[in-house]
């Protein structure tokens, strides 16, 4: 229980259906401080606290465990690793994979409990499938499309069928006082929003040049290619514009070089993925090529595609180009279905090609 | 249920609650001069002398307080600074390693804010305070000493301290001594004048009285300078207006604990010893903390092996005992225990302790429930703690 509407309200709908619930709120900073204050985090005492009235309010046991030692190595470290290498990490993804549904699920499992309940805004049906949120704008399927089967077995999606406004609705009307507590959009362990701040902190600063992918002419300076992400137009910093006037955006990091290449924006156009570490959510895929739709970023469009499974992990091949496709991100593979998207699996982004060019 | 945390606190003794309720009832603010005025200091007055009367100090030696926080706060800060005010070379406060946070932060906040110097005596692996540390340390820095302060008996694992002893050095040196005897009031004889001690922290919540009220034991000639500043109350120590049902509560119920404190104690010994030997039955490799002798007689402490003392805690919540780990911060994360630390114990064993505490209305029930649900908890606890283990 974070603190926020959507896990109250997700304990309280388990407990009326007659689970034994028991409230679980992590520590995951090793000083609550030096998280984000205020009411939209994930991590402060203040939520702390919003949690443990909710757990009262419904009538359950309410424990804080403390996972930031596993925390700090399995994301923050891997977050700020992400980055020096070149790709665009996913938190949320990385704490769903180890530590909600792995550090706390093994725990809850060892000490008796039978699953664990989040306020996700995914289904999952009786057929054991995850599928997307009735809420499509809230659905959260993408971020948890890495959990294997077995995971998935001890998971328990109560919001699934609710939209947001009907999630905030019954919190307002079960007397949970979350129930218009803002929703949380930033990245939980960085107190200010400031990511870049976050990483050169962190990673130092290192110079380095960015360049036109075309000529290859050095456009301008960076002081951390870490700093960039892929589609990025905003903050470039160039030193003239392009002979033809366009905007230009980043195209690729290359951290050997320490290079940041930028281009027009038909440049970012990928029609191929590829993807390693595959987790096959709904179990595994059959060889040979799939038809599918793929969606390749936290809340991006889902694009028809046909996935080609193989030793290392599997292939893409959009039906359409998408642009800004960032390594480190997931490629998560779903079945359209009338009665909810189901996710196949995922991958991690390794690499990306546009129109047979790799980028 | 079966409450097994008492030193957490516990619950009012009825004569301490009537008193406080018909108290409550009546009219007056302590220090007003009219006749209902009166009245309620005559309360205070009487509830000053039966208090004193107790625990061996006189009258004039009873400053209300909130508390043991604030009783702590006070005697360490308030003797630190009159001290240093009138030899400012006195700037050193001598501790023992396994003080409550209200004594240890304190004593940090005065290293921090206001230049003071430290030495942290060790314990043995009992959490006995060593009476040759305490010789060494004085001899080493005795006329530079503002204060020592060592607790009487201790809240997490139980064990009593030479108290006699280390007042006698530190009155042959001048140093006065503060001890928290917070836990030990009711349990332990506790006598404010034969012990030589120059300031005791006492609480009501720990001994059937009700929370929020307290007292520190000052020795007459034992300069203190205030913390809270205001209309002077309390010996112009302390100063806020008396509560007057709280002092009468107090008073009520700490009368009343050391009027039957042998007969308490004997009481709970036998079911603190009949808990520890049902849970050795139960869990025979559970390692019994603190000194088996010189201990509290409604305090067991173990280190289960392999467990988390919270996952513990969890499990045997579910099956209803309410028990604890012993220290908690803010945010409701277990640290590993400073007093477990200083005892020598390494960091998954203080992790893996757990603390049973009893009080006035404990009985051999409360034993045979915690017996009964103990080997599932710890096979449950082990299970996690493997799982964690395994990942490190």
């Amino acid at each position: 229980m974070s603190g926020g509407v959507d896990s109250a309200v997700a304990a309280a709908r388990a407990a009326e259906v007659g689970y034994d619930v028991t409230g679980v709120h992590l520590a995951l900073s090793r000083n609550p401080q030096t998280y984000r204050s205020g009411a939209r985090g994930c991590c402060t005492l203040e939520d702390a606290r919003d949690a443990r009235r909710a757990a009262d309010v419904i009538g359950i046991p309410f424990y804080v465990w403390d996972m930031a030692d596993r925390f700090h190595e399995d994301v923050v470290d891997d977050f700020v690793a992400e980055y020096a290498a070149g790709r665009t990490p996913n938190p949320c993804l990385r704490c769903n994979e180890k530590i909600k549904f792995a550090a706390v699920l093994d725990r809850a499992l060892a000490l008796g409990f039978d699953a664990v309940v989040t306020g996700h805004h995914a289904r999952k049906g009786t057929d054991g499938l995850l599928r997307r949120s009735v809420d499509l704008g809230k659905d959260q399927s993408y971020v948890l499309a890495v959990l294997t089967r077995e995971q998935l077995d001890h998971s328990i999606f109560p919001l699934g069928d609710s939209t947001k406004a009907e999630v905030r609705a019954e919190a307002a009307r079960r007397g949970l006082s979350v129930a218009d507590k803002p929703d949380s959009h930033d990245i939980c362990f960085i107190a200010d929003g400031d990511t870049r701040g976050f990483l050169h902190e962190r990673l130092g600063a290192t110079p380095g040049d960015i360049v036109d992918a075309e000529t290859g002419e050095v456009l301008g300076a960076h002081e951390g290619a870490y700093a960039y992400t892929i589609g990025q137009r905003r903050g470039l910093d160039l030193r003239r514009p392009a002979p033809d006037g366009r905007p230009r955006y980043v195209l690729s990091i290359t951290p050997v070089t320490n290079t940041v290449t930028v281009g027009p924006a038909e440049a970012l156009e990928v029609s191929r993925v590829s993807g390693e570490r595959p987790v096959w959510t709904a179990g595994p895929l059959p060889a040979g090529e799939v038809e599918c739709e793929v969606q390749l970023r936290a809340h991006g469009e889902p694009v028809p595609a046909t996935v080609r499974v193989d030793a290392d992990g599997l292939v893409a091949s959009l039906h359409r180009p998408v642009r800004g496709v960032a390594a480190g991100q997931a490629v998560v593979a779903y079945r359209p279905d009338p009665a909810g998207d189901v996710v196949l699996g995922s991958a991690t982004i390794a690499t990306t090609e546009r129109a047979g060019v790799p980028a | 249920m079966a409450y097994l945390d008492h030193a957490a606190t516990t619950p009012m003794l009825p004569e301490a609650l009537d008193a406080y309720a018909a108290t409550a009832r009546e009219l007056g603010n302590a220090s007003s001069l009219h006749a209902p005025g009166r009245h309620a200091r005559r309360r205070v007055e009487e509830s000053r002398e039966r208090i004193a009367a107790a625990l061996g100090a006189r009258p004039s030696e009873v400053i209300f307080t909130s508390g043991g926080t604030e009783s702590d706060n006070l005697a360490v800060k308030g003797i630190f600074w009159a001290r240093r005010a009138d030899e400012p070379r006195r700037s050193r406060i001598i501790g023992s390693a396994v003080e409550h946070h209200a004594v240890l932060d304190s004593v940090e906040w005065l290293v921090r804010a206001e230049g003071a110097r430290v030495t942290w005596l060790p314990v043995d692996d009992r959490g006995r305070v060593e009476v040759d540390a305490l010789r060494a340390a004085l001899d080493e820095y005795g006329d530079e000493v503002a204060l020592t302060t060592v607790m009487w008996a201790n809240n997490e694992v139980g064990t009593v301290q030479p108290i006699a002893d280390l007042a006698s050095l530190c009155v042959a040196h001048e140093v006065p001594l503060h001890t928290d005897a917070v836990q030990a009031v009711s349990q332990v004889p506790v006598d404010f004048a034969g012990s030589g001690v120059a300031a005791l922290t006492v609480t009501g919540h720990k001994l059937g009285g009700p929370v929020g009220v307290g007292a520190l034991l000052l020795g007459r000639d034992v300069a203190c300078t205030p913390l809270l500043h205001g209309g002077g109350q309390e010996r112009d120590v302390r100063s806020g207006t008396l509560d007057v049902p709280g002092i009468v509560a107090f008073a009520t119920a700490v009368e009343a604990a050391v009027k039957a404190r042998a007969e308490y104690a004997a009481r709970l010994s036998e079911i603190r010893d009949a808990l520890v030997a049902g849970v050795r039955a139960a869990v025979p490799d559970a390692v019994l903390n603190g000194d088996p002798t010189n201990r509290l007689p409604g305090n067991a402490h173990f280190s289960f092996p392999g467990c988390e003392g919270d996952a513990l805690l969890l499990l045997l919540d579910a099956q209803g005992i309410a028990c604890s780990t012993g220290s908690a911060c803010s945010a409701g994360v277990a640290q590993p225990s400073h007093v477990l630390l200083a005892m020598g114990a390494d960091d998954d064993r203080a992790r893996s302790s757990l603390r049973f505490t009893l009080g006035h209305t404990s009985t051999r029930s409360d034993v045979e429930a915690l017996v009964a649900a103990l080997p599932a908890a710890v096979e449950r606890a082990r299970r996690a703690g493997a799982v964690r283990a395994a990942r490190a």
